[in-house]
Parts: C-alpha cells; sequence; structure tokens
C-alpha cells in the first residue's frame, strides 16, 4: 500500500506541535474571556515581586536593615525629633514603612509572597490530584467503592475545616507543608470529588468507552486514557479555584497565631493585630501595617479566582460566545 | 453485486437471554425484570451481513452488545467460530476481543474528542499490543486508506472534531477494522448521517465484507437502509425474534402480523406509490415480566383463542428458510 | 396572492469568525390547503428559514434581504409586538424535538391551556373546551389531558404538541422533522393525522425534513435546499420523476427505498460547504458531476424552467 512508504515524523514531535496547537487556540479564548488575562496579570505581578525578593537582598538592601524576620533599622535623628519611632511610616528608605519591630514591610510583603504561591498551588494540586482520581475511580466502577467515596465526601464536607485546623495546630508542629497537605488532603476527599465524579460519569457512558472495552481495554487503560484526560480541564479549573481556597485558610490560621512559620501576610495582619494597632484610630493611622499584606491576600486570591473564570469559558463550550 | 456466502456459520446464537432488574414503585423490594432479550438464537455465515431491525425498545441493540460481550448474557450461549463465548473470562475473553468489533450510532460521541485520529484507530492495536510504534503508524495509515481517508497523512494527526459526520464514522470504521475482525456488530451506523454521505458509509462497509471476509450483525430501525445492506434479515419485537429470513423474501413478503404492519408503515419515497395500509392497535409496551403467550397478542389483527392459551410461538421455518413466530403462519 | 410567499429571502448568522450566509435568496409560495416540503441535509438552512417566518431570530441572526408576505402584509419589517399577533394566530410551528419540551411538572391539557390565554383573552373553561376538541382531532382522548408528560408515549406526545400548535387556529403549521424521533408505525399515524388536520381546517403546512420518503408522502410540492440556497421548486412528481437540477437528482438516488427495483444508490462526492465560505459561482458546483466553467463563477439564476418548475442551474438536466 503506498500509504505504508510515507515518512512519519517521530511521534513525540508531532505531539508537542499538537499541543502547542492546542495551546495556542485554548491561549486565545483565555484571551477572549477578558477577565482571565487581568488575573493571570496580577499573578504575574505577584510572580516577579517574590522572584525579586532574593535578588535586592543580595543587591541593595542590607540584610541587617532589610530582613524580613530578623531585620532592625534605627529611626533617623530628623525622626526622633519629631518623636517618630517604629512603625514607622512610609520613607523613600522604607517604601512601605516599618512595623512595630523595625522591619521593613516591603521586604515583608514580597519575602511572604512565594510562601503564599507555594501553599496555594501546592495544596490544590493535591486536592484536584486526590479528586480526580477519585472520582474517575467512583464513576467509573460504581456501586460499593462510589458509595464509599461519596459518603466519605458528605462527611468531610459537613466538616468544620477551620475549626480542625485550629486543633490541629495545638497537636502538631503546623508548617507551610503540613498545611499544605492538610488542606489538600481534606479538600480532595470533600466537594471536588463529587463534581468531578459527575464529569466522569457523562464521559463513562459515551460510545468510545464502549469502543475501548470491545477493544480489550483493561479498566486502568479505560481510566487513564479516556475518563481522566476528559475529566482534566475541569479539574484544572476546579484547581484555581482551590487556591484561593487554601490561601485565605493559611491567612486565617496566621491571623491567630497558629502557624509555625516566620514570615506570612497573614502573619502580618496579625502581628499589627497583637500590637494593638487594630484598633480606634490606629487603624487608619498605621494602616501600612495590615493595608499591604491584606490587599495582597484579597488582590491574589481573586487573581486566581479570575484566571479560573478564564478557563470555565475553555473547559465549558456553552459559555463561548458565538 | 453478488456476494458467494460461504456455507460455514461463523455466529451461532442459541437461546440468548438479557434480563435487567428494573425496581418498581417507593420500596426497591420488589424486582420485576425487562426481557430486552428472551430467547434468540440465529446464526451469522461466513462473509454474510444479516440486519437486526426493529423499533426502539426491541432489544436489537441489546443483542448487538451482548456479542460483544458488553453486557453480560443472563442465559445462552454465543459460538464464535464453535466456540462459546459467552462464559469466556480473563485472557480468553480479551483474545476473543481481537475478533468482534462494533461500529457504533453516534460519531460525534464515538470518537474521543481529546484523542488524534490516530491515537483513536491505534488504540485497539495498543491494547491488544500488536505491533511496534512503528508498525502501528502503518498500520492506521493504511486502514485510513482502506476507509477512503486519503491521503492519510493528512487525517493521522487530526481531532474529531475537525472532521465531517460522514468521515468521523470512517475513522470509526477504520478503528473497527484495524485488528481485522471476522465479525463486526453495526449498530444504525448511518443513521445519523446526511443522506448524501450515508450511501459512501455503507457502500464501504459493503466492500470491507468482500475484502477482508468480515460478517456484520447490521442494527437498524430503518428497513429501507436494510433492503440495501442485509443479506438476511431478523425483525425482532419485545425482545423476541417474530420474523427472519431473506431480505427481499421478507420485505417484500412478509408473514408475521407484526412485520407486516412494520413493513407497510414505511414511508416510500415516490409519489405515485401509494402503500397498503395495515393498522395495528396500541403501542410499543415494556416487556417486563411479560405473559408468557404471543408478545405481540394484544395488538394482533389475526389472533385467534388458541393464541390466548398457547406460550409465545416459536421461531419456525414456514417455507425456504423464512422463519416466523406465529400460530396463524401456515 | 398566496398564503404565503417569500421573496428573496436571505439571512445570515454573524459569527467571530464571520458571516454565515444560511438563507440566501430563497424564494417560494404556500398556498391555502396545501403541503409543502422543504427536503435538504442538516446545515441546508431548512430550520433557518422557519424561524425567518416566525421571526423567532436569535441574536446573531439578521433577515439582510426579501419579503415574507403573509396574507399580503410583509412581516420582515414587522416589529416584535406586531409579530406577536401573527405568531401563533397566523403562522404556528412544531419544533424539532418539541415533544421533549414539555414541561414534566405540569399537566400536559394545563400546558396548553395556559399557550392559549397567553395569546387569546379567553376564559379558563373556554380554553379547556378548545383542548378537549383539540385533544379528539388530533386523535388523544380528552381524558387525557390530566396526565403528566411522563405518562405519554412518544407519539402521543407529538400529538399533543400538534394539537398545541393548532390551538390558536392558525392558518399555516410549519413542522420541523415533526416524526424524526418516532418508531416508523407511530410516523405513518402522525403523519396520516397531520394530512387530516390539514383537509379538514384547509390550513397551510410546511414541512422541513431530511427524509425524502417522508417529505414524498405528505407534499404536494417540495422545495429542494442545498447550501442554504434553493435548488429546486416543483411540485413531487417532477421533484421525484423529473428532477432538473443535479443536486436533486443525486438525492433521490441515492435515498433507499422498500418498493420497485433494487437500483445501485447513488453517492454524492464530497461534503456539503462550510456557509461560512461558501463556494464561488453555484455553491452545488465542486460536488456537481456536470459543472462546467460558469458554475464556478457566476451564480445560476432563480428560474422557472416550466410552469410551476423552479430551478437554480446552469446545465439541467433534460428527461
Amino acid at each position: 500500500m503506498e500509504a505504508a512508504q510515507v515518512r512519519y515524523q517521530p511521534l513525540w514531535r508531532v505531539r508537542l506541535g499538537l499541543m502547542r496547537k492546542s495551546l495556542a487556540t485554548n491561549w486565545e479564548l483565555f484571551r477572549d474571556s477578558k477577565i482571565g488575562p487581568i488575573g493571570l496579570a496580577i499573578i504575574l505581578f505577584f510572580g516577579i515581586f517574590g522572584a525579586l525578593h532574593p535578588l535586592l537582598m543580595s543587591t541593595v538592601w542590607d540584610a541587617a536593615i532589610y530582613d524580613p524576620v530578623t531585620g532592625y533599622d534605627f529611626p533617623t535623628d530628623a525622626q526622633l525629633k519629631q518623636g517618630l519611632t517604629h512603625p514607622l511610616p512610609p520613607s523613600t528608605k522604607h517604601l512601605l514603612g516599618t512595623d512595630p519591630w523595625g522591619r521593613d514591610i516591603l521586604s515583608q510583603l514580597m519575602y511572604s509572597t512565594r510562601a503564599e504561591f507555594f501553599l496555594g498551588v501546592f495544596a490544590a494540586f493535591v486536592t484536584v490530584f486526590i479528586g480526580t482520581l477519585i472520582g474517575a475511580i467512583s464513576a467509573y466502577y460504581g456501586g460499593f467503592t462510589d458509595t464509599f467515596f461519596m459518603r466519605l465526601a458528605d462527611v468531610v464536607m459537613l466538616f468544620p475545616l477551620l475549626a480542625f485546623l485550629i486543633v490541629l495546630s495545638a497537636m502538631i508542629n503546623l508548617n507551610l507543608y503540613t498545611l499544605a497537605i492538610v488542606i489538600g488532603v481534606i479538600g480532595g476527599f470533600g466537594g471536588i470529588t463529587v463534581v468531578l465524579k459527575s464529569q466522569a460519569l457523562t464521559i463513562k457512558v459515551k460510545p468510545y468507552i464502549e469502543a475501548a472495552k470491545v477493544s480489550g481495554g483493561s479498566h486502568l487503560h479505560i481510566i487513564t486514557t479516556h475518563i481522566i484526560p476528559n475529566v482534566l480541564p475541569l479539574s484544572f479549573l476546579y484547581m484555581m479555584f482551590n487556591v484561593t481556597g487554601a490561601i485565605f485558610t493559611e491567612a486565617v490560621l496566621s491571623f491567630f497565631g497558629l502557624m509555625n512559620i516566620q514570615m506570612s501576610w497573614g502573619l502580618m495582619v496579625e502581628m499589627a493585630n497583637i500590637s494593638g494597632y487594630l484598633v480606634g484610630d490606629a487603624v487608619t493611622k498605621y494602616w501600612w501595617l495590615f493595608w499591604p499584606a491584606s490587599l495582597s491576600i484579597s488582590l491574589l486570591c481573586t487573581a486566581f479566582y479570575l484566571v479560573g473564570r478564564g478557563i470555565d469559558e475553555i473547559v465549558n463550550p456553552r459559555l463561548r460566545k458565538r | 453485486m453478488v456476494v458467494d456466502i460461504q456455507t460455514d456459520t461463523l455466529v451461532k446464537v442459541e437461546r440468548l437471554k438479557k434480563l435487567f432488574p428494573v425496581s418498581r414503585g417507593m420500596f426497591r423490594a420488589v424486582k420485576n425484570y425487562l426481557h430486552a432479550v428472551d430467547d434468540v438464537s440465529f446464526e451469522i455465515k461466513k462473509g454474510e451481513i444479516l440486519g437486526l431491525a426493529g423499533e426502539s425498545g426491541c432489544g436489537k441493540t441489546t443483542t448487538g452488545k451482548l456479542l460483544v460481550r458488553l453486557e453480560e448474557p443472563t442465559e445462552g450461549h454465543i459460538f464464535l467460530n464453535g466456540v462459546d463465548i459467552a462464559t469466556l473470562e480473563g485472557r480468553d475473553l480479551k483474545k476473543f476481543r481481537r475478533n468482534v468489533q462494533m461500529i457504533f450510532q453516534d460519531p460525534y460521541e464515538s470518537l474521543n474528542p481529546r484523542m488524534t485520529i490516530y491515537d483513536t484507530v491505534a488504540e485497539p492495536l495498543a491494547v491488544q499490543r500488536i505491533g511496534n510504534i512503528v508498525e502501528r503508524q502503518e498500520r492506521v495509515a493504511e486502514m485510513l486508506s482502506v476507509v477512503g481517508l486519503t491521503p492519510p497523512e493528512s487525517f493521522l494527526f487530526r481531532f474529531p472534531h475537525e472532521l465531517s459526520g460522514g468521515q468521523r464514522q470512517r475513522v470509526a470504521i477504520a478503528r473497527a477494522i484495524a485488528l481485522n475482525p471476522a465479525f463486526i456488530v453495526a449498530d444504525e451506523p448511518t443513521s445519523m448521517l446526511d443522506v448524501s454521505i450515508r450511501t459512501g458509509v455503507m457502500k464501504l462497509m459493503m466492500e470491507l465484507r468482500e475484502k477482508f471476509e468480515i460478517s456484520y450483525l447490521y442494527i437498524t430501525h430503518d428497513l429501507s437502509v436494510a433492503r440495501y445492506m442485509c443479506d438476511r434479515i431478523a425483525i425482532m419485537y419485545l425482545g423476541k425474534i417474530v420474523e427472519m429470513g431473506e431480505t427481499e423474501e421478507v420485505i417484500q413478503n412478509p408473514l408475521h402480523p407484526y412485520a407486516r404492519a412494520l413493513l407497510s408503515a414505511v414511508p416510500i419515497p415516490d409519489p405515485n406509490y401509494k402503500r397498503e395500509a395495515i393498522e395495528i392497535k396500541g403501542g410499543v409496551g415494556k416487556p417486563i415480566d411479560p405473559n408468557p403467550q404471543c408478545r405481540f397478542l394484544d395488538r394482533c389483527p389475526v389472533a385467534v383463542p388458541h393464541c390466548e392459551e398457547a406460550p409465545h410461538p416459536p421461531l419456525e421455518d414456514k417455507g425456504g428458510g423464512h422463519y416466523a413466530a406465529c400460530y396463524e403462519v401456515k | 396572492m398566496a398564503l404565503l410567499e417569500v421573496e428573496n429571502l436571505t439571512m445570515h448568522y454573524t459569527t467571530k469568525k464571520g458571516d454565515v450566509q444560511a438563507v440566501d435568496g430563497v424564494s417560494f409560495s404556500l398556498e391555502r390547503g396545501e403541503a409543502l416540503g422543504l427536503v435538504g441535509e442538516s446545515g441546508c438552512g431548512k430550520t433557518s428559514i422557519a424561524i425567518c417566518l416566525l421571526k423567532l431570530l436569535p441574536e446573531n441572526a439578521k433577515i439582510l434581504d426579501g419579503h415574507i408576505y403573509f396574507n399580503d402584509q410583509d412581516l420582515v419589517p414587522l416589529g416584535e409586538k406586531e409579530i406577536r399577533k401573527i405568531r401563533w394566530k397566523g403562522i404556528s410551528m412544531i419544533f424539532q424535538a418539541a415533544m421533549n419540551s414539555l414541561n414534566p411538572v405540569y399537566k400536559v391539557g394545563d400546558q396548553i391551556i395556559e399557550a392559549i390565554r397567553n395569546h387569546e383573552r379567553i376564559s379558563e373553561e373556554a380554553a379547556r373546551e378548545r383542548v378537549a376538541e383539540l385533544f379528539q382531532l388530533v386523535g388523544l382522548n380528552p381524558e387525557r389531558m390530566d396526565h403528566y408528560p411522563h405518562e405519554y408515549s412518544g407519539g402521543m406526545k407529538q400529538r399533543a404538541i400538534i394539537a398545541m400548535a393548532l390551538a390558536c387556529n392558525p392558518e399555516i403549521i410549519i413542522a420541523d422533522e415533526p416524526t424524526t424521533a418516532l418508531d416508523v408505525i407511530v410516523q405513518d399515524r402522525i403523519l396520516a393525522e397531520m394530512n387530516k388536520i390539514r383537509e379538514k381546517l384547509n390550513m397551510g403546512m410546511m414541512y422541513i425534513s431530511h427524509d425524502i420518503a417522508v417529505i414524498a408522502e405528505v407534499s404536494k410540492r417540495i422545495g429542494v435546499m442545498y447550501a442554504g440556497k434553493m435548488a429546486e421548486f416543483a411540485d413531487t412528481v417532477t421533484i421525484f420523476k423529473h428532477p432538473a437540477h443535479p443536486y436533486t437528482y443525486a438525492l433521490m438516488n441515492s435515498f433507499p427505498s422498500l418498493r420497485g427495483e433494487k437500483r445501485e444508490l447513488q453517492t454524492v462526492v464530497g461534503e456539503p460547504p462550510d456557509l461560512l465560505n461558501p463556494p464561488t459561482g453555484c455553491r452545488f458546483h465542486p460536488r456537481c458531476p456536470y459543472a462546467t466553467p460558469p458554475c464556478e463563477k457566476e451564480e445560476p439564476r432563480w428560474e422557472e424552467i416550466e410552469p410551476g418548475h423552479f430551478i437554480a442551474c446552469w446545465n439541467p438536466l433534460r428527461h
């Protein structure tokens, strides 16, 4: 047959090309969603913002003054004469001022960004990984497996996560990694499995699954090559929404001082609180103590949400405009 | 197009039954059974196309799925080349799957939207671990040109949504023949296609039958299509085959009262042709725990008192290989 | 003038990729008491025409040209308020798969009563009486009014939908694939019922279908659509026995029949065109076995080649 003489490109190269092509079309849809790119721009901003910190520390910022945890800067004579002491308002030296312990707020803000990213994305990844796997498995097998995981999801959904984390923080050393894993795992067995399972169920009944069975495809083959790839876009979407939840949870725990970490946005707000700057007139007078941190939390969460909505347009074609 | 049908049997179905439990009412304790396929027997010869026709809910699709083991039979035997495949398991089942394939009705749903045409057609080869990557690629290209998707290179790495309905159905056919099966169950493969595309797909399936000696079970609700595709035809009603025989014989000279009513209701694309009207009462019910009598009894225009007492009539040869399941047909 | 007269109707859908030329210069007429068939493959624009006639246009659709005369009144310039008086009462429609659109939580009779009362000021009792009459007209037991849709079979639902379409005594009913989801025996009954109703009420009926056999049985005249254009329009016998357009000819010969000799079925090569970018000249020319150079360049005119037989083709077939 003539066709057999065709010279083929190596398969991986073809696939790479296809992937690039699909990325391009998806990017176009994402771009058309308008709000997606805004979110992405904010995320990019924070990404650069966080990445700049080590750079600044090794070049222009003196560690003794600017270290987000151990730094201290003496007020200048001029400031002392005015009766000013820490926390100092924004100045050219400290663009966002200093905290009650004389540390640079901007440096703290930049330093914490990395942690927030890590926590949010890692926790969301764990959630979605577990959720996708369990969703696909319980949809495909049904029966007891399905009932078990769905009842478990019900329990997890009714579970007071924050209260549990508060108790947990008393029992174990809750740092960023453990928190990410705990949030991720608990999230993974919760509501997301129900959503992803219902998606997997719509795929399970497609004739191409039957075609794979007729060819002799194993359960594993069907789950991995047909069900999961078709659930994955939705998983990715939920991952974006889950980032938001994880960052919020961390902020709340830090605010209560329950986290064993040196610096985070939540902790910055907490420090403003415990040193008595979150009451009465102080709220407006010492705005730099908590506004930058709380704004960053809101902004980053919003950004991931916006990106999620942008991806929504790709995943759910019915949302697209004609 | 005269095809020399060899006399040896490829598929032999014996007293095949499939019951689905249905729960009625608030409490699930009471189990009833839907007799989707009830005591069905037939044979398909090598290279033969047997049409399975009937209205929706008559059990024709379930029969097809039983034959490719997408459904587990409740009772009965399915012999493929003399081997009973109704109870195969594990490795034997997987090996059996090389010999049978299925083509589905909806070409928009039967291809995974996230898989390229290559991956789709190569899937049977991959799961059966046949050939290496290069061989598979060659095989897929060959299959694509066999089904008329030429040049194959231009189709290999496209996605289903870039193809038209007719092209998709050709891809589905390429997937079905990739393992070189002896038997294909085709479930309404052309009913979703446009008229001008449909003929091409029908002709392709006939060509493949000749080229690769494939036998088909051709499931359809459209008797006009069945007339063109099938060597023999079986008409089902509520889980039972009520009539079976050479296609032209069944269509021009139906014996069973249901078959006669069904055939008389098919519109004819000829404004000068006047159909004779054969009215039957009522509509199709569901065979849930049916009475032992003839399934067609309550709608039958020719029923006699004997029909009320006797069990469902057996499918008997009424002469010349024309079978009917009716006491009143002599 | 005919009851319904469509002249040079042109409707496009605006999409991100450009304009879809769904209906392009279509003309036909429908007489009182006549059954007309519109036949064509999916995406040929036959449903779009129906949408134009009722002016149920989606947001991105626009009638660019042409006239729709219903009882000598042009519907094209009419606003939403005026067209409402004509919808249902003048022209009503049985939508494709409408039987699945019955609301499962209301009784079927009540749904029709509500539909009537939305369009006419009439007491509930009077509406109920009307629905009972309609049920009898379409062959349903009026007692069925108080049943829910799930208690209906497919055929019964379709009858209820027909009753609903008849509710405001329209002069024209447009039936878009009225029997496609039904089994043949039920289809046969429904079509016979619709025919009876048409004769009894002397109304115009326009059948839209891809099924040539169904169209052949129910319609007196047929319009064959291809890629947004009317290819041929004539009485049923002419269309089937002496088609002049190569597409009509191919379509007729690709359709299997249960009766008559078993002739070889024809295949039309290629695929229907993308209406975002239809071929130049005659839209059928890339698939046409009789295409000549002019077919590629110039659009064929819509001409009456013999009384009542219209065609748009440079090389009509002669029989």
